[in-house]
């Protein structure tokens, strides 16, 4: 996901929050302060930090200190994290826990996660501003100095409180595994936990010198890998609240398309549900049990829809419309030197056409939330990926402030974007459904795998249109490209802030601000209004840019002659990361020798989220199939916290980009999505997996993104390595994979 | 209804149609065991009855009537606790909602198959969907338990 300024999303939020509510958004965050307060709770310290917001924010209106709570020591001696963000499978839990764990000295055999309340004030992505939210790959990158001033505040707290019980100076304490030791005395965190709470907040922590990390780059299990191995793991859709009831939506067939009539006496009639509602999104059926619930959908009958506004065309026809459009002139995404006076004088040009589908996310989790009226307003439970903006929008349709709309957030089975969505979706229909039968039940929606396939906020459908030269000599002489595609910003609350001068920012990351030094170089944008609901996946922009950037970047080289690695080598002189990494790549791969007969090779490198990933994959053709056999992927990411949750995102990514290249595609026909459910869009599978090696690049930078950058480079690099074995150029995804020959 | 679930008779007043995905989550209240498609296209949902891995969501409360059903909570015995033990030693979980109906497939294989080879996983697991993609890691889970059994 883009990155916004801290600044656009304070003003985004007013945008966002209703009028009923405006009056109480979210206070900008308090004056630059550090380690404000710290609180005793139920003889546990309570260890709060208050990190310096960024010079944007620092500018903003001030109020009091607000305290923001990260560790808790009990005196059962656990110290338990508060996780702001989501944990999706990212494995966000076990990488900020351990940043506390690092300065605090502990054992980690004594942590513990929990996730944090919903709370813009106290738990906002520092990179978002004062919302709170995931995304963008930026959990630990944003975390990195706030957890780690966690954690040594508490430890300073905790000698400070053992020094005064043993009589000892301070600076005689050392604490080690959990332990605190002076001389003859030691004891346990758990045992101080009390008295460090009285303790004065220190105005100032000393940080550790990287070259001091005891579990920091070390390969801690992970926190969650019991409960989620034993059926213990809440997810929303385990949630259980006495009188819940369970909602289906029926939704129309055609976005856009509302509900006009519908007889429900037959769905009433099915035993089990109790009530059938009207709702913006459609007809939504209540029912004390989920198979009740959906039969009791299947049994409504006469609905009518008001077509009049929905999108009735389907994809073969936007994409011969985004054809047309790509062959005129759009807004200006990029422009360097004179890229159309290079082409005119190139020795030798290239001319490619590119189309991307529509994507699912799909995540194992339907999406699905439970909303329940309380005393003082609503209690939300759900993977929540976005809790200020789903705050923002509950209390707008049931006329609350946003704080008093709670979010209980609880292990999310998946994501890649799908629930971070501006108009929170399905978080508001269960809010409409809620107010629909006056708050009179705690309701839970939930989406069926249908509701899921069909129900948009796809990646959307894109094409580019790319024309690029060599010199004489192989040097790239110009390189213009032309994008195409839905703006998901557009119409939502963000577009103020996230497009610049027409251009929106996800549409084009990866291409528009390539790191290939290429002097004549252009790119324009057409953004369509289509009325299919799109949204960011996995990796956003970079999910098309990439390919297409990766694979003309390998036509060139072909073109020229040169060898892959060289030649992006030349275009990345001054990129030292992108050169380390491509060499270290090109070593663990064993570039060169060229694979044998009915086998192929191909590469990709690129930069998303601050990572730069580099993907060599290698195939075989067997009977005429393409068998991805081993992807070798070089990373880096900064500081590696956890090097085996890294590994098993890149691991992950790898896997979720060739379901992409293979077979992921959501078509519609007049308007009608054409799958439903994962026979239709087909996700991969084990026996399609390939074995995936992980390297690691040394670093003393802070970290950057994880969760997405192993995405975009699978693609291209397949492309590529097709390319190698059969000499046939794959550039449309998904691939079309028929009748190869070696 | 009669059937016996984790090793304990039970008795559950519900329809005979519903499937026993529901029932086990909405009547029983055992939530381990997981919705995905509801069309036995993802292996989310994988129970054992009388020790064969089945997709609740296509299986009948009737169908299940005098058997033995095991869920993700009643998992034990030798190939369970080693299976569970090299999920847990690999880490093989991401979001982790799948991984209920991957583990009754394991241990469904390696029930039948102490050395499963990897054609062997492929066949047995290809039913199981992971969107996360932790194929790699439940591929080695899979050989580790077989080791640990050996």
């Amino acid at each position: 996901m883009h990155i916004i300024k801290p600044a656009d999303y304070a003003r985004m939020l007013e945008r966002l929050a209703p009028a009923a509510a405006r009056d109480t958004a979210l206070a900008a965050p308090s004056r630059r302060g550090f380690l404000k307060a710290a609180a005793a709770v139920s003889g546990a310290l309570v260890i709060g930090v208050r990190l310096g917001p960024s010079e944007a924010l620092a500018a903003a209106p001030t109020d009091g200190p607000m305290p923001n709570a990260f560790v808790k020591i009990a005196p059962d001696n656990t110290v338990t994290v508060l996780i702001k963000h989501l944990d999706m499978g990212q494995g966000v839990t076990t990488g900020l826990t351990t940043l506390v764990a690092e300065e605090l000295d502990a054992d980690w055999g004594q942590m513990r996660a929990a996730f944090a309340p919903a709370d813009a004030q106290l738990y906002n992505n520092l990179l978002f501003g004062p919302v709170q939210g995931t995304g963008g790959s930026t959990s630990v990158a944003n975390s990195w100095e706030q957890l780690r001033k966690a954690g040594a505040a508490a430890r300073q707290m905790l000698v400070a409180a053992a020094a005064e019980q043993w009589g000892v100076p301070a600076d005689s304490v050392t604490v080690e595994k959990g332990t605190l030791k002076s001389g003859s005395h030691s004891g346990n965190f758990g045992a101080f936990a009390e008295a460090a709470a009285r303790q004065p907040i220190p105005k100032d922590v000393k940080l550790k010198d990287p070259k001091d990390f005891k579990l920091i780059g070390t390969r801690l299990p992970r926190l969650d890998s019991a409960d989620k191995t034993d059926g213990k793991a809440v997810y929303a859709l385990d949630i259980r609240v006495p009188g819940m009831l369970t909602a289906v939506i029926r939704r129309p067939d055609r976005f856009g398309a509302t509900v006009k009539s519908f007889d429900a006496a037959a769905a009433r009639k099915v035993p089990g549900v109790v009530d059938v509602v009207a709702v913006p999104a459609g007809v939504a059926v209540l029912a004390d049990n989920t198979w009740a619930a959906i039969r009791g959908r299947e049994a409504l009958a006469a609905i009518e829809w008001d077509e009049s506004q929905a999108e009735n065309r389907g994809t073969a026809e936007l994409l011969e419309e985004y054809k047309a459009l790509a062959g005129t002139p759009g807004l200006k995404a990029a422009r360097r030197g004179d890229a159309s006076a290079g082409l005119a004088g190139a020795a030798k040009t290239i001319e490619s056409e590119f189309a991307f589908p529509y994507l699912a996310h799909a995540p194992m989790e339907p999406l699905n939330c439970v909303i329940e009226k309380t005393a003082d307003g609503v209690t939300i439970h759900a993977g929540s990926q976005f809790q200020t903006v789903e705050q923002a929008v509950t209390a707008g349709i049931l006329g609350l402030k946003p704080e008093q709309v709670k979010i209980e957030t609880v292990w999310a089975g998946g994501s890649f974007g799908r629930r971070a969505n501006p108009p929170a979706d399905y978080i508001a229909e269960a809010a409409t459904i809620l107010k629909a039968i006056d708050g009179r039940a705690p309701v839970h929606l939930v989406w069926t795998r249908e509701d899921d396939i069909k129900g948009g906020y796809y990646r959307p459908l894109f094409y580019h249109k790319v024309r690029a030269g060599l010199t004489a000599d192989g040097k790239v002489a110009g390189w213009e490209q032309s994008i195409v595609g839905q703006s998901f910003i557009t119409g939502t609350p963000f577009e103020a802030f996230i497009i610049k001068e027409g251009v929106d920012g996800t549409s084009v990351e990866g291409a528009s601000d390539t790191n290939y030094a290429i002097g004549n170089f252009a790119v324009d944008l057409h953004s369509p209004k289509v009325k299919v609901p799109t949204l960011w996946w996995r990796s956003v922009g970079h999910t098309h840019t990439a390919h297409v950037v990766e694979v003309t970047i390998d036509e060139l080289a072909r073109a020229a002659g040169r060898d892959p690695v060289e030649f992006r080598l030349e275009l990345l002189k001054d990129k030292p990361r992108h050169t380390a990494v491509l060499k270290l790549l090109a070593e663990k791969a064993n570039w060169g020798p060229k694979p044998g007969t009915g086998k192929g090779r191909g590469l990709a490198l690129h930069e998303s989220f601050n990572t730069v990933v580099g993907s060599v994959i290698d195939i075989s053709i067997v009977n005429g199939q393409v068998k991805v056999d081993k992807v070798v992927c070089a990373v880096d990411c900064g500081i590696a916290v956890n090097p085996d949750v890294i590994a098993a995102q890149i691991e992950g990514g790898v896997g979720f980009g060739l379901g992409a290249a293979l077979h992921d595609e959501i078509t519609m026909d007049k308007g009608v999505v054409e799958q439903s459910n994962f026979d239709g869009y087909v996700p991969l599978r084990m026996s399609e997996m390939p074995k995936v090696e992980v390297h690691i690049l040394p670093s003393a930078n802070p970290p950057t993104g994880i969760g997405e950058p192993g995405v975009p480079g699978v693609a291209p690099a397949l492309s590529n390595a097709i390319f190698d074995a059969t000499g046939q150029r794959l550039r449309s995804l998904p691939f079309r994979l028929e009748d190869f020959k070696a | 209804m009669k059937f016996t679930l984790n090793g304990s008779e039970r008795t559950i007043e519900a329809d005979g149609d519903m499937p026993l995905l529901w029932a086990l989550r909405d009547v029983v209240g055992l939530t381990g065991t997981k919705f995905g498609c509801g069309a036995a296209l993802c292996g989310a949902c994988t129970v054992h009855v009388d020790g064969t891995p089945v997709r609740s969501c296509q299986t009948a409360l009737s169908d299940v009537e005098g058997k033995s059903v095991t869920t993700i909570e009643g998992v034990g015995g030798e190939v369970g606790t080693a299976v569970v033990a090299a999920w847990r030693k690999l880490d093989v979980v991401q979001c982790g909602y799948c991984q209920s109906g991957q583990i009754m497939s394991a241990v469904g294989l390696l029930s039948e198959n102490r050395k499963p080879t990897d054609e062997d996983i492929d066949a047995a697991m290809d039913g199981n969907v992971c969107r996360c993609a932790t194929y790699q890691r439940i591929r080695a889970a899979i050989h580790e338990a077989a080791s640990n059994l050996a």
